[in-house]
């Protein structure tokens, strides 16, 4: 191997070691940029939406005035701008927040260096994956500029609504489209990088449990979001060419028959998408899974609790994840052979994820924790999702689905996994190994004033929807005050509004963390958190090519506080298994 | 430039495959389930057809078999010279391998232009996608394999000019680039007898 | 309408199936709730116990847990019952037995952007024809007024009236896009798919005034998608059957469904 001579070649021109970069860092760190900058965005929307359900019908102050006529007719929310802003955060939110940070950020990052690899398998095929999510992206947020705005069909894009919706519509195929194949592109170099490029002595039952995490995501994303890619483009035909794949024959919109062929089914689209969304659900908890597993073993200092368990559980998670996607479709009008079916394997899936859970808390048990900001995160990820998680079961049910179907129960069901659940997994990631990444670590205490503002924010935000659900209260309502039992729950709206804007305000502390820290944060040496796997061998940012010398795995990932050992930790690329394997020129953690 | 990634060019002991040829049969596996999709929603919204064709008649007499059988041997025919072009690079002869891959593109480009000539036919007929979900199914089926087979051609034809360079730097892997040229090839092909009968004949 | 119905969880219910499903509701509450406690406990005395503090070193060898197995079976038991013992059993009882055809209120709903229409047979209990032709402003859903059987039909717009104690089978369909027919305190819910007529049914077992909304995302009108629902006595509903049939030219929807304003709060 002649990565040493390559590793001098450092003079490269800005453009091709920044943006068309080939390196997996350089990639990890846009794709980690460019999503939290759409989440963001989405986050944005979703504040501007709590305006108008805090205080329907009152004019928004300031920002009112700047959205202009169409959106913001006198300062007052448009309903169709409503809908608008609650389609696009869920697509911001899913598929150009969470799923880029997760997968392309992290993934990209650290799954490299965790397994001892130069880089990705394909580098060039890693860039072009970047390079399709960012125009797909980009054109997506560009469609609020359009002829009847953004696509506001929800993130769902239900037909025959989305065929017949504004040309937003169109955009979001086509910035589908866009993230759809870089997804596939990612996923595909993912599993080769993971299976053919481990160092040596790094055996699958070696491997960090974020690999495996990261592994059966990217096989998720592989065979799941092909299906969504076929009905999107589906949807697109049915748009610009006039089919009627989702169209049945007779429609009569407002009062005018459609001049259709006819003849579509419109639940053929929601088969094709929920066949994806679901698995997309664990393609968003299970990096961030991954992640808390990291978290936790290092700030515990202790090895996982059930680290073959964890493992066998995301693999069997990754393949039922096939097989549940119709409990989305309960009040569609199925059979009950069918719904019996989909509810039965709803229930199967959630045992994996009890047991996962279980193996988190039981690695608490013995430990000698340390409560820095990223173990706080990685902390509050366990009670967050085991909200979202049980909160599931109602819905998964289909006999109290009935009621719960479609109301705030749901918002806030999901919300719990995804925000409080992943976000939280994924804020502690960005704490975890920010230092890796830039050489410097984020402030611990404007760290830690950014978890608890959050955590209790989040909970304000999100606790009081089960109410409104419990109220049967409906999702993507522009004015939930029309209804009696709407007006019942409309106080907890107020309170869920400030909830979300103090929610604004605590990622501002974060904000001033992340470019404060890049210009003074504590500088680290190779391994600041004592940590054991195979990322902290290499420099604080590693340079190209990764590591120095080629890294040899001697033993598990997690061998923390070995009886005998003068360290608490020995990690993996070490011979003697007694703390780190080189010197380190300064003081850690 | 670029960092030196292991099992380029030489097999991974487990897995017994170089990168590129783990990688295209991932990609091949997600074509899979892209067409299966297609597929599935080809069935179910004939089943859901009280008619099919909609507008009456059968399929083989709307499509031009004739046609979309000459096509097939041609997919069949250009499999062949694909495993030809393959195995004269293993058998070290570059020149041979130009002319079977010269003959692979040329196929593929009549293809190509038999389906043009079935296309504009059916749009002298006025017979868009739009007319009934038998045409926007058949469309957007054979739309897509034709795109496949244009990626296909450009894949091929930089093979056979640009890319064959490497043969000068690293035979192997140039071998090893044609093998993956050709599994996708023959995948593409595979697609075409699918589609054929289940949209011509059934 | 009695707001004093409405709190912070569910609102009185008054179908003669709903007790099963608020029944499922409390018991899965209970269950989630019983789980997070307990675990919760355990959760915060490992993060007090096991606390980084000088002299306290993390244990190496894994705890035997022996508990954990019984907690996993435990829950797999209770998902199992709720699955097969609670769950299943009142979705086949609801959903597989409709009632009788001659005892019910046979009522077609059409759903539009942005607006219910209901259709009753009158007096002879048999539907008109229809026909999608013949849908305009004054006619949504395009009823036959010369076919023998729509004579005495009776078409509402955003009125949904029916006797209580009587069970009510109700086809839904709709001309447009999908919603989804929602009345929270029947316990009910549908989604109306295009080019399908699906059946539900409930029995009213109260009397009163209460609301339909829509729960599917339809349209900028998708929130105003409402609908009274009006619960009357048997006598109620034959006296408002009489003073609303025909003639046709009186149907009681006058104005196109797209203009009709949010109702008014009370």
């Amino acid at each position: 191997m002649s990565d040493h001579a390559h590793a001098e070649h450092h003079e490269m021109p800005f453009w091709r070691k920044y943006i068309f970069s080939v390196d997996h860092k350089v990639i990890g760190i846009q794709y980690a940029v460019s999503a939290l900058v759409f989440l963001l965005v989405g986050f944005s929307l979703m504040m501007i939406m709590r305006w108008q359900l805090a205080y329907p019908g009152q004019p928004l102050p300031i920002l009112g005035k700047i959205l202009g006529d169409t959106a913001m007719p006198g300062g007052v929310m448009a309903p169709e701008f409503y809908n608008q802003l609650g389609a696009m955060h869920g697509t911001i939110m899913v598929f150009m927040g969470v799923v880029p940070l997760a997968v392309g950020g992290f993934g990209n990052f650290v799954t490299p260096l965790q397994i001892g690899a130069p880089d990705m398998a394909f580098p060039r095929l890693n860039m072009i994956s970047y390079w399709a999510f960012l125009p797909g992206g980009l054109i997506m947020l560009a469609s609020f500029f359009v002829q009847g705005g953004a696509a506001q069909s929800g993130w769902t894009s239900y037909p025959p609504l989305s065929d017949i919706a504004p040309a937003g519509q169109t955009i979001w195929c086509f910035g589908m489209v866009l993230l759809i194949t870089s997804s596939l592109l990612g996923s595909i170099n993912f599993i080769v990088t993971i299976v053919q490029l481990r160092a040596k002595g790094l055996t699958y039952w070696r491997l960090p449990f974020f690999v495996h995490a990261q592994l059966v995501t990217a096989f998720l994303l592989l065979l799941a979001f092909p299906p969504l890619e076929a009905a999107t483009v589906l949807q697109l035909m049915d748009r610009l060419a006039g089919t009627s794949f989702f169209l049945p024959s007779g429609l009569v919109v407002s009062g005018e028959q459609l001049k259709i062929a006819g003849g579509g089914n419109p639940l053929l689209w929601q088969h094709l998408f929920w066949f994806l969304a679901h698995p997309e659900v664990y393609v968003l908890i299970l990096p961030a899974m991954g992640i808390v597993a990291e978290v936790i073993a290092n700030n515990t200092r202790k090895p996982l609790w059930g680290y073959r368990l964890l493992v066998y559980s995301v693999v069997f998670v990754g393949f039922m994840s096939f097989v549940v996607w119709a409990h989305h479709m309960f009040m569609t009008g199925m059979g009950t052979t069918m719904s019996t079916f989909f509810q039965t394997t709803t229930m199967i899936i959630s045992v994996p994820s009890v047991i996962i859970l279980t193996c988190f808390i039981m690695s608490l048990y013995g430990g000698a924790i340390r409560f820095t900001t990223p173990m706080l995160f990685a902390t509050a990820f366990l009670p967050m999702f085991a909200i979202g998680g049980l909160t599931g079961l109602p819905l998964g049910l289909t006999a109290s689905d009935i009621y719960l179907h479609d109301t705030f129960y749901v918002i806030a069901h999901f919300h719990y996994v995804v925000a409080p659940g992943t976000l939280f997994a994924l804020f502690a990631g960005i704490y975890y190994w920010y230092p890796k990444a830039t050489g410097r670590k984020l402030n611990e205490t404007l760290g830690k004033i950014h978890f608890w503002a959050s955590f209790v924010a989040i909970n304000f935000v999100f606790m009081p929807m089960f109410f409104q659900g419990m109220a049967g209260l409906s999702r993507r309502l522009y004015d939930p005050t029309i209804y009696a039992h709407g007006r019942g729950v409309q106080a907890l709206n107020v309170v869920i509004s400030w909830g979300a804007w103090g929610l604004g305000l605590a990622q501002l502390v974060f904000i001033v963390n992340f470019f404060l820290s890049l210009k003074s944060g504590a500088r680290v040496a190779e391994n600041p958190w004592n940590a054991t796997t195979l990322e902290w061998a290499t420099p604080s940012p590693p340079g190209h090519g990764n590591f120095l010398t080629e890294p040899v795995v001697y033993r598990e990932p997690y061998e923390y506080s070995v009886p005998g050992k003068a360290n608490d930790f020995s990690p993996q690329f070490s011979p003697e298994g007694d703390g780190p394997a080189r010197p380190q020129p300064r003081g850690g953690a | 430039m670029e960092t030196a990634i292991p099992h380029l060019v030489e097999p991974h002991p487990v897995t017994g495959i170089p990168n590129g040829k783990f990688g295209i049969w991932l990609f091949l596996a997600s074509e899979v389930m892209l067409f299966g999709a297609l597929f599935s929603s080809y069935v179910l919204i004939r089943v859901g057809a009280p008619h099919w064709p909609p507008e009456g008649g059968l399929s083989s007499e709307v499509l031009n078999v004739p046609l979309g059988t000459f096509n097939t041997a041609v997919l069949i025919t250009s499999s062949i010279t694909m495993v030809l072009a393959w195995a004269s690079c293993k058998m070290g002869s570059l020149p041979k391998f130009k002319l079977w891959m010269a003959a692979t593109v040329g196929l593929a480009l009549v293809f190509l232009v038999v389906k043009y000539f079935e296309y504009s036919d059916k749009f002298h007929h006025g017979h868009f996608p739009s007319h009934d979900n038998f045409y926007g199914i058949y469309f957007v089926l054979t739309g897509l394999h034709g795109l496949h087979i244009v990626g296909g051609i450009v894949v091929n034809t930089y093979l056979l000019t640009f890319g064959s360079k490497l043969w000068n730097v690293d035979r192997e892997w140039f071998t090893n680039r044609v093998e993956n040229a050709g599994l996708y090839w023959h995948f593409v092909d595979l697609v075409w007898i699918f589609l054929f009968p289940s949209l011509y004949l059934l | 309408m009695d707001e004093t119905k409405y709190g912070w969880w569910l609102p009185v219910d008054v179908s003669t199936h709903g007790a099963k499903i608020d029944q499922l509701i409390a018991v899965l509450h209970w269950f989630m709730l019983l789980l997070f406690v307990g675990w919760g406990i355990f959760f915060v005395y490992c993060l007090w116990q096991y606390r980084a503090r000088p002299g306290h070193l993390a244990i190496y060898a894994p705890v035997k847990a022996i508990a954990t197995k019984y907690i996993e079976a435990f829950v797999v038991v209770v998902e199992v019952f709720l699955l097969f013992g609670l769950s299943t059993p009142v979705w086949l009882a609801y959903k597989s037995q409709p009632p009788d055809e001659s005892k019910a209120l046979h009522v077609r709903l059409v759903a539009e952007q942005f607006a219910w229409n209901f259709h009753y047979a009158g007096k002879d209990r048999k539907f008109g024809r229809t026909d999608l032709a013949l849908i305009g402003g004054d006619n949504p859903v395009g009823l036959d007024p010369d076919s023998a059987e729509g004579k005495d039909d009776i078409v509402t717009v955003n009125q949904f009236h029916f006797p209580v104690h009587t069970p009510v089978i109700l086809d839904i369909s709709t001309k447009d896009v999908i919603h989804s027919f929602n009345i929270p305190v029947l316990r009910v819910k549908q989604d109306t798919i295009p080019g399908q007529r699906i059946p539900v049914w409930f029995e009213a077992t109260d009397t009163g005034h209460f609301e339909l909304g829509c729960a599917q995302l339809c349209g900028l009108g998708h929130y105003r998608m409402r609908a009274d629902v009006l619960i009357d006595t048997p006598e109620d509903f034959a006296k408002w059957e009489q003073e609303n049939a025909p003639p046709p030219q009186e149907a009681p929807a006058a104005a196109a469904p797209e203009n009709h304003p949010a109702p008014e709060k009370k």
